[in-house]
C-alpha cells in the first residue's frame, strides 16, 4: 500500500514538473541534447545553452561541471543526480525538484574533460555575473572571490564593463583581484590585487592571503603578509570594540542598579542597604505582571515589561516612602545607624519575598522584541543587552531632567544643600525627604524590571547588586550623577577588558581592589566637589 | 609601665567579668566531665561546643567594639579577620590529618589530591607545626589590617566610605577563597579534622579544653581592651571618634592611633576564628560573606557599643536567640534579626548595657553623646 | 628658604588658593614677629578662616610660601606635624571632646608625648596634675573639672578650648572668632584671658567684633577678597578709605 500512496503523492508534482519543463521547452530541449552526441560536440551544446542567457540553466551546468549530470537510459532525459546507496536520486535539471530514484544501471553520466570544465565555469560565471538580478550577480561575484576562480577572469572583465550597481561592482573587482592572483599575471598586477583584496576583502580574504603568503613570488608573498597583518589589526580592533560593547552593557546594568542609589546615597546621603531589595521588588513585580498576563491576556505578553515599569516604580517607591517615614527620618545625621537599620529592612524584605514566592528562581520571560541579535560591522549586539543599554540611558536622562529641570528637583537640591534655609523658604522638608527617597527607591524598582531580563529573579537578587552599586556611586563621586554614569561605564568596561586575562572572578576581585585603592587616593570619588563647603 | 597598664585595666567591672569568665573556664568543663550524664548539674556535650562558639563570637564582637565603639571605625569586614584566623587554624588541622585522609597522601590534603596537585603550595609550609600556625593566626589578620588600614587611614577615608570599602574587602576575599586555584579548598573549605595538638578533636576532653581556651582567650582580650580603654590612649581613641580633626590639631597622629587599634582588633578577631574552627569542625569561604560581618555589628549594637561588657552580652544573647529561633521557627529568624536591627538603632542606640547603666546612673542632665558620629562629623 | 622670613615667627608671602576657580586667598602676604599679638578683621568671605586652614595644614596653598619660625616650610607638613611644631588653633565653633570630662580634655591637650605607646603607658605625674589645676584655675573651670565637656555652656566650652590651647603650650596660637555668641561679660573675660596668654605666646585673633578688637589694643590686619587691604592700629585702618568702602559697600 505504501508505495502506491507515495506514487499518488508524487504524481501531481511530476505533472507540474512536466508542464513546467514544457513551458521552458527550448531550455529543457537544449539540456536534454547533452545526452546525445560525442564529447567533441559538447562545447557546442554548452555554447547553445549559454546563449539563452537564462540563469535557470546554471544549476544544470554546475552539475555537468561537477560530474553530477546524468541521463536516463530509458528515454535519454537529462537529470541532476545525487548518490543514494547503490542508486541515484534524480532531480529535474531546471526546477531542481526530486523526480525518482533509479538503480546505477539505469542512468549514465554525461562526461566532460578539463577543457570543458573551464568552459563551463566561464559560462556559469558570465550567466550569473550578467544576470539581471543584482543579488545573483553579487552572490556570483562573492563565490568567485572565495574560490579564486581563474577561469572566471574573462567573465568578470566582461561583467565589469556593464555593471552599474556600486556594491556589485566592488564585489566583482574583489573577485577579479582574487582570480587574478591565481592566474599567471604579472607580479605588479598581483601585488596590486593583493592590496585590493586585503583592504576590501575583510575576514574572508584571510585564507586566500595565507595561501599567497607562501607564494614563491617574493613581493606577492610580502604584500600578502602585510595585508594579513592589516586585517588582523582590524580584526583586533573589532574585537576590542566588541569588548567595549560588553563593557558598556555590563556598565548599563551597574548604572541601572546604582542610579537609584545615586539619589538616596548621592543626593540625600542616606546609606540604604535595602537598595538591592528595591531592585528585587521591581523584578518580582515584573514576574507577577507576567503571571497575570499569561493567565488572562496572553496576547499582551510583549507589552508586559511596559506595564511592569510603572507598577514596579510604584511598588518600590511606596516601599521606600514607608521606610523613610517609618525609620530613616529618625536617623538623619547618623549614617552608620541608618546603614544598620536599612540592612535590617533588607533582611525582612528578603525573607518576606522568600515566604511568599519561595526561595527558588522565578521564570521571567523575554518579550519577542527583546530576543535576537543585530550585526554591526564586526560586532554582534544582542537585543536584550541593547535594550538595557538604551533603557539605562533613558532612565539616567529622565532622572537628570527631574533633578535639574523640575520644581521638585529644585526643592530637593535646596533641601540637601541647606535644610534650615529651605525650610524657612516654605519648603516642606520632611515631605521632600520622603519623596526623594521614594524617587530613588522607585528608580531601583524600574531597574529591577530591566534586570529581571538578564538576572535570576530570586530573593537574593538584590544582594548580588548592592556592593557593586555602592562601588559605582563611591567611585563616581557621591552627589554627582555624571560621576555615577562615568563610574558605571568605566567599571563595566574595565571588568570586561580584564576578564580575558584574569577570568571573571579574578577580574571582579581586581576591580574591587582597584576601587579600594582608588578611594584611598581620592576619598571623594572621581568627580569630587572641592572646597571648604564640602568639609563643613 | 606594664603593671600600671594592667592595674588600670582591672577596674571593678573588669575584675567581675574576668572572674566570671575564668570561673566558667573551670566550672563548665568540670560539670561536663566529672558529673554523670543524668545529674541535674551536668552540662551536656552539645552545650559545651555551643557555648564555646558563643564565647568566640563574643570575642569577635569585643574586637569590633574596640574599633567601632571606641574609635568610630565601623568595620563591615571584621568577618574577614575572623575567617583568616580560622583558615590559619584550619590549615594546621588539615596538616595534622596526615595520611588518614581519604586519599591517604601523607602531605597533601585531600582536596589537593583531588585537584591533581603534585606538591604543597609554599604558603602551606610550616602549618604542620602548631606554634607556626599560632603565629599566623594573629599575624595574617594583623597584616591584612595593617596594610588595609595603612592605606585607608593615611588617606583619611572615614565614616561610611570606610565601612563600604571594608565590606568590599571581605567581599573580594569571599570571591577569592571560592576559587579552587587559591589553594584553600574552594567552596568546600577545610574540614574533616582529626586532632589538635595530638588530642582527638571529637573527644569530650578536647571539647571541654577548647571551651576553657575560648573563655580564657575572651578574658585575656577583655583585660587588654580594658587596659587600652582606661589608658590615656583610650581617651585619645574616644577623642578621635568624637572629633577626629580636632585631635589632629592637638598633634595626635590619628592614622597611627586608628591603625594600632585596628590591627589589635583584627588580631583578636583572628584568635576568635582560630578557636571557633576546631569547635565547629569546618571553615569555608562563607565566613567571608558581607552579611556575616554585618551580623557582628548587630551583636555589638544590641549589647551596647562603647562599653566592653556590651558586645559580650550582645553576642551571647543574639546567638542564643538565633539557636532557639532557628530550631523553633526557622522561617522567621531573618524577620526577627531584621526587626532587631531596626529596633536597636531606633530605640536602644546605646544597646542593652548602655541603657541599663543609663538607668542606674540616671542624673538630671543632658545625655552625653555616647555615639558621636554626628558630633564628630559636624566638628570637622 | 627665603631670607626675608628670618627672624619672623610666621611668614606668608604671595599665598594663593582657589576652590573650583574661586580664589579664596589671592596673593596674601603677612608677617608676624615672635611674641606679637595680631588681630585680623575682614568681611565675610575675606579668606580669614581659609588663611588659618593654610597655616595649620588643613588646606594646601596653590602657590606661595608659608614659613614658620623663620625656617620651617609649613606647606610640607600636615596638621599633626604643624601642631607638634607649636601652632595651636581655636575653631570658630567651640570644639572640645564632648564625651570626656573637662579634666581629661586638658590632659589630652597637655604638652606631652603623643605617640601610640607613649599614651598607652602614660601615667599622670604630679607636674601634669599641677599644670592641669593651674589651667583650670585660669579658665575658671575648677568647679566643673569632673563634668563632661558636653554639659558645659557655650562660653565655658570656649574657655575650655582656650585652656586646652594653653595646655598645648604652642609658640603660636590662632584664634578664630573667640567671642562669637558670647554675652558682654563673657566677652570681657575672654579678652582678659587672651591678653594673659599673649604675655608668653604669639597670638593671631580673627574677629568680627570691633569692640572686642579695640579692647585687645593690638596691630590690626584687614583682609578683603583674599588679600591684605590695610595694616596698622585699629584707628589707622578704620580711617583707611579702602577699608571703609569694603565694609560699607561700594
Amino acid at each position: 500500500m505504501k508505495p502506491v500512496c507515495r506514487l499518488f503523492a508524487v504524481l501531481p508534482v511530476l505533472l507540474l514538473l512536466l508542464s513546467g519543463a514544457r513551458a521552458d521547452d527550448s531550455l529543457g530541449d537544449l539540456i536534454d541534447a547533452l545526452a546525445t552526441g560525442k564529447l567533441k560536440d559538447r562545447a557546442g551544446q554548452i555554447e547553445a545553452i549559454a546563449e539563452t542567457g537564462d540563469p535557470q540553466a546554471v544549476p544544470a551546468l554546475s552539475a555537468l561541471r561537477d560530474g553530477a549530470l546524468y541521463f536516463r537510459k530509458s528515454d535519454k532525459k537529462v537529470f541532476m543526480t545525487e548518490k543514494a546507496g547503490t542508486g541515484f536520486v534524480l532531480f529535474d535539471p531546471i526546477s531542481g525538484t526530486e523526480v525518482e530514484t533509479l538503480a546505477k544501471g539505469a542512468v549514465k553520466k554525461i562526461k566532460v574533460n578539463n577543457k570543458l570544465r573551464r568552459q563551463l565555469t566561464a559560462v556559469i560565471g558570465s550567466m550569473t555575473l550578467e544576470s539581471p538580478d543584482a543579488d545573483t550577480r553579487l552572490a556570483a561575484a562573492r563565490t568567485i572571490f572565495k574560490n579564486g576562480d581563474v577561469s572566471a577572469l574573462e567573465a568578470l572583465d566582461a561583467a565589469l564593463e556593464s555593471e552599474q550597481d556600486a556594491e556589485v561592482r566592488a564585489a566583482m573587482e574583489l573577485a577579479r583581484a582574487s582570480a587574478l592572483l591565481k592566474s599567471d599575471a604579472q607580479t605588479f598586477e598581483k601585488v596590486k590585487a593583493v592590496e585590493l583584496v586585503g583592504t576590501k576583502g575583510g575576514r574572508d580574504a584571510v585564507p586566500l592571503l595565507k595561501e599567497l603568503a607562501s607564494s614563491t613570488d617574493e613581493s606577492v608573498a610580502q604584500a600578502a603578509e602585510r595585508q594579513i597583518a592589516e586585517i588582523e589589526k582590524a580584526q583586533a580592533l573589532w574585537n576590542s570594540a566588541q569588548t567595549v560593547w560588553y563593557g558598556i552593557s555590563l556598565g548599563s546594568v551597574l548604572l541601572l542598579a546604582a542610579i537609584g542609589l545615586a539619589v538616596t546615597f548621592g543626593v540625600m546621603g542616606v546609606i540604604n542597604m535595602a537598595h538591592g531589595e528595591m531592585v528585587m521588588l521591581g523584578a518580582y513585580t515584573t514576574f507577577v505582571v507576567q503571571e497575570v498576563i499569561r493567565g488572562s491576556f496572553p496576547g499582551l505578553f510583549d507589552y508586559s515589561l511596559l506595564m511592569a515599569l510603572p507598577l514596579a516604580f510604584l511598588v518600590a517607591g511606596a516601599c521606600g516612602f514607608a521606610m523613610e517615614r517609618g525609620i530613616i527620618r529618625f536617623l538623619y545625621g547618623r549614617p552608620l545607624e541608618t546603614l544598620l537599620a536599612t540592612w535590617g529592612v533588607s533582611l525582612i524584605l528578603q525573607q518576606a519575598i522568600r515566604t511568599i514566592f519561595g526561595p527558588t528562581n522565578q521564570e521571567v520571560g523575554n518579550p519577542s522584541w527583546m530576543s535576537g541579535a543585530y550585526e554591526l560591522g564586526g560586532l554582534t549586539l544582542t537585543a536584550n543587552r541593547l535594550w538595557i543599554v538604551v533603557f539605562a540611558l533613558i532612565v539616567f536622562a529622565a532622572l537628570f531632567l527631574v533633578l535639574k529641570r523640575t520644581g521638585f528637583g529644585l526643592q530637593m537640591r535646596a533641601v540637601t544643600q541647606n535644610r534650615q534655609m529651605a525650610s524657612s523658604m516654605g519648603i516642606r522638608t520632611p515631605w521632600v525627604d520622603a519623596l526623594t527617597f521614594a524617587l530613588g527607591s522607585g528608580i531601583a524598582g524600574i531597574a529591577g524590571v530591566a534586570l529581571s531580563q538578564i538576572a535570576n529573579v530570586s530573593p537574593n537578587l538584590g544582594q548580588s547588586y548592592i556592593i557593586d552599586s555602592f562601588m559605582v556611586v563611591v567611585f563616581g563621586g557621591v552627589g554627582n550623577l555624571w560621576g555615577t554614569l562615568v563610574g558605571a561605564m568605566t567599571l563595566g568596561v574595565a571588568n570586561k577588558f580584564l576578564e580575558p586575562y584574569a577570568g571573571a572572578v579574578l577580574a571582579k576581585i581586581l576591580i574591587l581592589v582597584f576601587i579600594i585603592l582608588f578611594i584611598q587616593k581620592r576619598p571623594r570619588g572621581l568627580f569630587a566637589l572641592k572646597g571648604r563647603a564640602v568639609e563643613a | 609601665m606594664i603593671t600600671s597598664f594592667v592595674f588600670k585595666a582591672l577596674d571593678r567591672r573588669a575584675i567581675w567579668v574576668i572572674a566570671v569568665l575564668v570561673g566558667l573556664a573551670v566550672l563548665v568543663p568540670l560539670l561536663n566531665l566529672a558529673l554523670p550524664a543524668g545529674h541535674p548539674l551536668h552540662v551536656p556535650n552539645y552545650a559545651i561546643s555551643l557555648m564555646g562558639k558563643y564565647l568566640n563570637y563574643a570575642l569577635l564582637a569585643l574586637a569590633l567594639d574596640l574599633v567601632w565603639g571606641f574609635c568610630g571605625i565601623l568595620s563591615l569586614g571584621h568577618g574577614a579577620f575572623f575567617a583568616l584566623g580560622g583558615y590559619a587554624m584550619g590549615m594546621y588541622l588539615m596538616r595534622q590529618i596526615g595520611s588518614r585522609g581519604v586519599y591517604g597522601d601523607p602531605v597533601l590534603p585531600d582536596f589537593m589530591v583531588f585537584l591533581n596537585w603534585q606538591e604543597l603550595p609554599w604558603f602551606w609550609y610550616g602549618f604542620d607545626t602548631f606554634w607556626f600556625a599560632a603565629i599566623m593566626i594573629v599575624l595574617v589578620p594583623g597584616l591584612l589590617a595593617f596594610v588595609f588600614g595603612w592605606f585607608a587611614f593615611r588617606s583619611r577615608v572615614t565614616g561610611v566610605y570606610l565601612s563600604i570599602i571594608t565590606q568590599a574587602m571581605t567581599y573580594a576575599l569571599l570571591l577569592a577563597f571560592f576559587r579552587n586555584e587559591m589553594g584553600f579548598g574552594g567552596n568546600n573549605g577545610l574540614t574533616d579534622f582529626k586532632d589538635i595538638l595530638g588530642f582527638a578533636i571529637q573527644a569530650d576532653t578536647t571539647r571541654a579544653a577548647l571551651f576553657s581556651a575560648s573563655a580564657l582567650a575572651l578574658s585575656a582580650a577583655f583585660l587588654i581592651c580594658s587596659g587600652i580603654v582606661r589608658s590615656k590612649f583610650g581617651k585619645v581613641l574616644v577623642a578621635v571618634r568624637d572629633a577626629e580633626s580636632r585631635s589632629r590639631f592637638f598633634g595626635y597622629r590619628v592614622e597611627n592611633v586608628k591603625l594600632f587599634v585596628f590591627v589589635i582588633s583584627a588580631m583578636m578577631a583572628g584568635v576568635a576564628g582560630a578557636l571557633y574552627v576546631p569547635q565547629v569542625g569546618i571553615i569555608n569561604p562563607g565566613e567571608f560573606a558581607p552579611a556575616n560581618s554585618i551580623e557582628i555589628v548587630v551583636w555589638t549594637a544590641v549589647g551596647g557599643r562603647g562599653t566592653l561588657v556590651g558586645p559580650i552580652v550582645g553576642a551571647v544573647l543574639v546567638n542564643a536567640g538565633k539557636s532557639v529561633f532557628t530550631a523553633a521557627f526557622p522561617e522567621f529568624w531573618l524577620f526577627a534579626l531584621g526587626a532587631l536591627f531596626v529596633a536597636v538603632t531606633l530605640f536602644l542606640p546605646k544597646g542593652i548595657v548602655g541603657a541599663l547603666s543609663g538607668l542606674r546612673k540616671w542624673r538630671p542632665r543632658r545625655a552625653a553623646p555616647v555615639m558621636a558620629d554626628a558630633a564628630g562629623e559636624a566638628a570637622e | 628658604m627665603t631670607k626675608a622670613a628670618q627672624g619672623s615667627l610666621l611668614y606668608l608671602d604671595g599665598v594663593s588658593v582657589a576652590f573650583d576657580g574661586f580664589k579664596a586667598i589671592n596673593n596674601l602676604s603677612l608677617v608676624l614677629e615672635p611674641g606679637e599679638m595680631r588681630a585680623i578683621i575682614g568681611p565675610n568671605g575675606a579668606g580669614k578662616t581659609t588663611m588659618m586652614d593654610i597655616v595649620t595644614g588643613k588646606t594646601r596653598p596653590d602657590t606661595g610660601d608659608v614659613i614658620f619660625d623663620g625656617e620651617i616650610d609649613l606647606t610640607h607638613h600636615d596638621e599633626t606635624d604643624i601642631a607638634a611644631l607649636g601652632i595651636g588653633r581655636k575653631f570658630q565653633k567651640p570644639t572640645v571632646f564632648e564625651s570626656h570630662t573637662v579634666e581629661d580634655n586638658l590632659e589630652l591637650a597637655l604638652d606631652r608625648r603623643r605617640g601610640v605607646f607613649a599614651t598607652l603607658f602614660y601615667d599622670q605625674t604630679e607636674a601634669d596634675r599641677e599644670a592641669i589645676d593651674r589651667i583650670l584655675e585660669t579658665t575658671r573651670l575648677t568647679a566643673r573639672r569632673r563634668e563632661l565637656a558636653a554639659n558645659l555652656s557655650h562660653g565655658q566650652k570656649q574657655w575650655l578650648e582656650i585652656g586646652m590651647l594653653l595646655a598645648q603650650n604652642p609658640k603660636l596660637l590662632l584664634v578664630d572668632e573667640p567671642v562669637a555668641g558670647m554675652t558682654d561679660a563673657e566677652t570681657e573675660e575672654t579678652a582678659r584671658l587672651l591678653r594673659e596668654i599673649a604675655q608668653n605666646h604669639s597670638v593671631v585673633v580673627v574677629e568680627h567684633d570691633m569692640g572686642f578688637v579695640r579692647e585687645l589694643d593690638v596691630k590690626v590686619t584687614v583682609l578683603a577678597e583674599g588679600s591684605v587691604l590695610a595694616e596698622g592700629s585699629l584707628d589707622h585702618v578704620s580711617a583707611d578709605q579702602k577699608v571703609i568702602e569694603n565694609y560699607l559697600g561700594r
